[in-house]
């Protein structure tokens, strides 16, 4: 066999491999992918800033000293500090649910997770305005004791959990089911209670999962349009997100702050991007 | 670092900023963003003079259905200012909200402006629009916006119409036509300054159907790119506003509410409405614009039309003809 090899003159010393594409359509696959990503995703990202700096750094500044636009900021980080917190709980929760335990119903509550990927967002901010708006089903009754939900901080809120619900419990439940629970077991034959299994034993275990779950988490909440849209009433300085203040701006023609704002959610998805990656890695490692 | 901290306190000031006597929610149609910011200040103002009392308006603008809609929904709005009366109808019909009389409680049918509604073109028009008929001819791109959500896209439609009817005659040939029209559309925004960015700002179609105002603002904000067309027969258009009762009862600002629309009426505040390019009331301020304002062909909604109840439910409500029409295409 040897010897036909030798003798073979096509053969040089770096055998090909038989799976390996031809050097032509390797190359083409990747200028493809490379293009594309170039085309989707990093072009748009260069004119968000260069839009935005257009007017040079005292333009860009300019574009915060609006009290609508600080509005927007506050009123998104406020909705973040709540959501993601409630989703880190609800997520751990579920995940735990899902992989401890053995139920009913238990396939139908982890596809019932995924739901918020599949449903479009303005389901999502519809469906809180059919039950809580004022010709909702609960609305008679929350007017009555003068509780605003609809085009509202709770509102919002409330949708925004629906759209960021996934993140947390999808990262952690094949996660945590992969991990067993053998360690736990010996923690509570070692005589720990519940609180010192969950803190010593189970998120030193799940912990970089945990973060990237709750970084995508937030990315989300604080990026999210559609179903906030539906349900914010547009009231400027009251009920405009960030993403809601920056179609405002780009409508009244105001494009170097539309940009400006824009930006800085450009800048949280790049500041996510890395954690992503850190966490990832650390993922692996552990 | 310096920037950073002017951030930071622009942040906390905006958070104790609140500290009016009253607060109003105005909750109107999608291209009055500049005439309503101007017209706030101007009546905080008089206000403050006025009472000594102080009050902030916040604004919210979408398409004139949707935002209406938004009121039914439960948007506290104190007063509604939007397209067209029709809409502050449906808020008092559905949602028993508004009195039925409140087009009588304020002058001119509770318009206090009236505008209409123009072609914009791109500068050279190359595709030579100058009336209705050559909206409907092949290749044309028509811009405008949703009829079901926007109430300046039903002002457009009922212009159309009322040109067709006219021309033909029958009632079947003005069908054809508007169904023609809206072939041409290629993107149905829900309101108007949708619209307009579409057209002014991402360069799509060759010609816009435009509040007058609107198409003003176009001409100012990019200068030299477009021009405005007027057809030889267009719609008087009467956009309308109301105190909505039932939230100014509970909130306890019916009084403010009732004086912000009052002065709307007002010398100063029809100056305003002058500057941005809708067509005042007053006779003072009619005049000093007068120059921006066409004498033009109007048809009008109550006379043409027998008023929005009927022109709605005839072709805007489900299964009406916008429907049919858009449904055959």
């Amino acid at each position: 066999m040897a010897a036909i090899i030798i003798s073979d003159p096509t053969r040089t010393t770096r055998p090909r491999k038989a799976t390996a594409e031809s050097l032509w359509s390797r190359w083409l696959i990747i200028s493809i992918a490379v293009g594309f990503m170039g085309l989707m995703f990093v072009l748009p990202l260069v004119i968000i800033f260069q839009e935005a700096f257009r007017k040079g750094w005292e333009g860009f500044v300019q574009a915060f000293d609006d009290r609508a636009t600080t509005h927007a900021i506050w009123l998104t980080l406020k909705v973040a500090a709540i959501t993601v917190p409630l989703n880190t709980l609800f997520g751990l929760a579920a995940a735990w649910c899902i992989s401890r335990f053995q139920f009913r119903g238990r396939r139908f509550l982890s596809s019932l997770i995924e739901l918020p990927l599949w449903v479009s967002p303005v389901i999502a901010g519809m469906v809180y305005v059919l039950l809580f708006g004022a010709q909702g089903l609960f609305g008679p009754a929350l007017k009555e004791h003068g509780i605003k939900i609809i085009f509202a901080l709770p509102g919002i809120v409330l949708s925004t959990i629906f759209v960021t619900f996934t993140f947390v419990a999808r990262v952690l439940a094949p996660q945590m089911e992969a991990q067993g629970q053998a360690e736990e077991e010996a923690a509570m034959t070692l005589g720990a209670n519940g609180w010192q299994m969950f803190w010593r034993v189970t998120l030193p275990k799940i912990k970089w999962g945990l973060l990237y779950g709750i970084i995508l988490c937030n990315a989300r909440s604080m990026g999210e349009f559609g179903a906030v849209s539906v349900v914010s009433g547009h009231i400027r300085n009251k009920t405009n997100t960030v993403p809601l203040h920056i179609e405002v701006l780009y409508n009244e023609y105001q494009f170097v702050p539309a940009f400006a704002v824009a930006s800085v959610l450009a800048l949280l998805a790049l500041v996510t991007l890395i954690l992503k990656t850190l966490t990832t890695t650390q993922r692996g490692a552990a | 670092m310096k920037t950073s901290l002017t951030l930071l306190s622009a942040v906390l000031f905006s958070l104790t900023a609140h500290a009016a006597d009253f607060e109003l929610l105005n909750v109107s149609y999608d291209p009055t963003r500049e005439l309503y910011s101007e017209f706030n200040k101007a009546f905080a103002k008089h206000y403050k003079e006025a009472t000594g009392k102080k009050v902030s308006i916040d604004q919210s603008h979408g398409g004139s259905g949707k935002q209406a809609r938004a009121v039914i929904d439960g948007l506290e709005a104190d007063v509604v200012t939007l397209a067209l009366a029709g809409d502050i109808d449906v808020i008092g019909k559905q949602a028993d909200l508004i009195a039925p009389d409140w087009q009588k409680r304020l002058p001119n049918n509770s318009a206090p402006y009236t505008s209409t509604i123009v072609f914009v073109v791109r500068t050279d028009n190359p595709k030579n629009i100058q009336d209705w008929d050559d909206l409907v001819k092949p290749g044309v791109n028509v811009i405008t916006p949703n009829p079901k959500t926007s109430g300046g896209a039903r002002w457009n439609y009922l212009a159309a119409w009322a040109y067709a009817l006219k021309k033909s005659g029958s009632e079947a040939k003005a069908k054809e036509f508007i169904a023609a029209l809206y072939k041409n559309v290629p993107v149905l925004d829900t309101g108007a300054r949708g619209s307009t960015t579409t057209f002014a700002q991402r360069g799509i179609g060759d010609v816009f159907l435009s509040w007058e105002n609107e198409a003003w603002l176009i001409q100012r904000e990019f200068p030299g790119k477009t021009k405005i067309v007027i057809p030889s027969l267009s719609i008087l258009a009467e956009p309308t506003v109301a105190v909505v009762d039932k939230n100014v009862e509970k909130k306890g600002t019916a009084e403010v509410a009732k004086a912000y629309l009052e002065y709307l009426y007002s010398p100063e505040a029809q100056d305003i409405i002058g500057q941005n390019y809708y067509r005042p009331r007053d006779a003072a301020a009619a005049a000093k614009y007068s120059a921006r304002f066409p004498k033009l062909n109007l048809v009008t909604i109550d006379g043409d039309f027998g008023g929005w109840a009927k022109a709605q439910k005839k072709h805007f409500d489900e299964g009406g003809i916008f429907d049919q029409i858009y449904q055959g295409k």
